[in-house]
């Protein structure tokens, strides 16, 4: 029974970081077209900026202050990189993330090493919670209360401020709301970046949960992609759900048959797409 | 219509019409390339190269020559490519370790094994379109991924699968020992046979369908043609040459490993293809022989040779979207 509360636990946290990672890729994909292939090179990248600054602003520091460095670098790649390939088929922009990908390996193995790290987190953290579940601990919990406090903040950002507004009516129909005199580019430009910070606080939570490594970015974007397919793709919501639902089927198969734990996640896109083409909440002129 | 028209033109007045070169200048390309690829086991070493290296090439870019099948004739951006060509590669060492000790029959079931994957596939993948399609294929490209790398029993696991090797190949009077410089004659030879059919394959009415796919698919809609049947028969036999160079680069080897199946190899084939030039024929192939020796020459020098090559793509994504071929043609012309 503690065993599979264990994995279901562990499959929701994993969850979690899907989702963030859905989310960020899903805000970019809609309002900027583009498939951010080194979205998990921010993650990864946000996660050795708050080992570095660690020391020096602690731990709530960091989770903030390295997503918000990430971001800013983010919005320069998309103001150099990828804003002239706007316009463009998308393949572009797809293919210059794809080369990003490496640079930014290379570079956070070039500053930091190929051996991987630890973040230290905070002492009164790592605790149990109970005397029963002793892997419920502080830390665990604080990765589930950011994780849903940021997805449903940007939610909230999305829906009910008037630049949320604005990129959402841009990610459906960008020609009208640039007709209607909003600038496109400092739109995108600001979608760009709140994506990537969230990338970048998963990126904090995930090394002070297993490490940091050159590639924990690798293994988390793939799930993120089925997260958008099984959610659908165009819905920021879809994209939170798909990444939980799949978070949670890998760890309770996890319990049960562990060699299948990363494969179920694709045998459920395959059910998915098979029984509903666009997704659980897709939206169907994107499939045609 | 007007392409034969063209043809009986140029054939009349035996020389350029239009600004078009002759029959004569046309096949000058060609026949340079087959005479550099014939002879390479001549040249290359002298250039300080070795055969298996130019080999690896030769494969890499029969796997990206059919990505390119997709992405540079249907615009279809194919991110799982690397899925045939490791199952190829798998399908060629279990024929060998299991079913029977021959190169060909290792290689046809490489062929069979890839282009059964995409077939089955196929269907799912044609119905999206744009970027869609790449996160659909790279995501079924992953579920192999995990197959093989848990399949411990029968494929080795992480470590890959080891324990067979190219077997001589009996020619009744004739043996062919396939060392180095063989094996890379008989890689040359799939190769040929491969690069002929696709491009008897581009100058006929399916070929010219595929491209209709990518310049105005609503028009061919129109015309009664569903791209989607279009779409799986590209993805299958681009499937299936996947298979046949995996097949190919796991005899070169006599190894195999999940590494063969993993996304990034399949953004390294569509590296290729760009670096190339994707709208060329010949594209693919410069683009694997480029980034091979690339690859091969930083990293001797430098431990960042990734981000070398990384910066190298970014600028031919950014500035010349038609590759060094591309490049080259505009050159040629101005």
């Amino acid at each position: 029974m503690e065993l599979i509360l264990f994995d279901v636990l562990n499959g929701l946290l994993l969850g979690v970081f899907y989702a963030l990672m859905a989310l960020g890729l899903s805000l970019i994909l809609g309002l900027n077209r583009v498939i951010n292939f080194a979205h998990g090179g921010f993650l990864a990248l946000a996660g050795y900026l708050a080992y570095t600054l660690l020391p020096y602003i602690g731990f709530a520091g960091a989770l903030i202050v390295a997503p918000l460095l990430a971001a800013l670098l983010g919005v320069v790649v998309e103001r150099l990189l990828i804003r002239p390939l706007y316009g463009r088929d998308p393949l572009f922009s797809l293919l210059l993330t794809f080369g990003l990908v490496l640079i930014m390996e290379d570079m956070i193995r070039t500053i930091w090493g190929a051996q991987g790290l630890p973040l230290q987190t905070p002492q009164f953290l790592q605790g149990a919670l109970s005397q029963t579940y002793f892997f419920i601990t502080g830390y665990r919990v604080l990765i589930l209360v950011i994780a849903v406090t940021f997805a449903v903040g940007l939610l909230a950002f999305l829906r009910y401020t008037r630049v949320g507004l604005r990129i959402l009516a841009g990610a459906s129909d960008l020609d009208t709301v640039s007709a209607l005199g909003v600038s496109i580019y400092q739109l995108r430009a600001l979608s760009f970046a709140a994506g990537i910070f969230l990338a970048g606080i998963a990126g904090v939570l995930a090394a002070g949960w297993q490490g940091l490594s050159p590639q924990m970015g690798d293994s988390l974007i793939m799930p993120s992609f089925v997260a958008i397919i099984v959610g659908g793709v165009g819905s920021l919501l879809g994209s939170l759900l798909g990444g939980l639902l799949i978070g949670l089927a890998s760890g309770i198969t996890s319990a049960f048959y562990p060699q299948a734990s990363e494969l179920v996640i694709y045998i459920i896109m395959a059910l998915v797409l098979a029984i509903r083409p666009r997704g659980l909440l897709g939206k169907e002129s994107i499939f045609g | 219509m007007s392409a034969t028209q063209g043809m009986k033109q140029t054939a009349r007045s035996g020389g350029v019409v239009d600004g078009q070169p002759g029959t004569s200048r046309r096949l000058l390309a060609p026949a340079v390339i087959w005479l550099l690829l014939l002879t390479v086991p001549i040249w290359f070493p002298w250039l300080g190269g070795y055969n298996l290296l130019a080999t690896r090439a030769l494969t890499l870019g029969l796997a990206a020559m059919g990505l390119n099948l997709l992405l540079g004739t249907s615009g279809a951006l194919s991110f799982g490519q690397a899925a045939f060509f490791g199952l190829g590669g798998y399908a060629a060492g279990e024929t060998l370790m299991h079913l029977a000790p021959s190169t060909p029959l290792a290689i046809v079931m490489g062929i069979l094994i890839g282009g059964l994957a995409a077939a089955v596939l196929g269907p799912i993948a044609v119905r999206l379109r744009g970027i869609y399609f790449s996160m659909i294929t790279i995501a079924f490209g992953q579920a192999f991924y995990f197959i093989v790398v848990n399949w411990n029993s029968f494929t080795g696991g992480e470590d890959g699968l080891l324990g067979f090797s190219r077997q001589p190949i009996d020619l009744g009077n004739f043996m062919l020992k396939l060392d180095s410089v063989q094996y890379y004659y008989l890689v040359l030879l799939c190769f040929a046979v491969v690069a002929g059919l696709i491009a008897l394959l581009l100058r006929s009415p399916l070929g010219h369908a595929f491209i209709a796919v990518r310049e105005n698919e609503r028009r061919l809609k129109f015309l009664g043609v569903g791209a989607r049947n279009l779409l799986w028969i590209a993805f299958t036999v681009s499937g299936m040459i996947g298979g046949l160079a995996g097949a190919l680069y796991a005899l070169l080897n006599n190894f195999i490993s999940p590494a063969a199946l993993h996304w990034t190899l399949s953004g390294d084939f569509v590296m290729m293809c760009v670096l190339g030039g994707m709208r060329s024929f010949w594209g693919p192939l410069l683009g694997a022989t480029v980034y091979v020796l690339a690859e091969n020459f930083l990293s001797s020098y430098t431990n960042n040779w990734m981000t070398a090559l990384g910066v190298m793509f970014i600028l031919i994504v950014l500035f010349f979207p038609k590759g060094l071929l591309g490049m080259l043609r505009a050159r040629v012309k101005s």
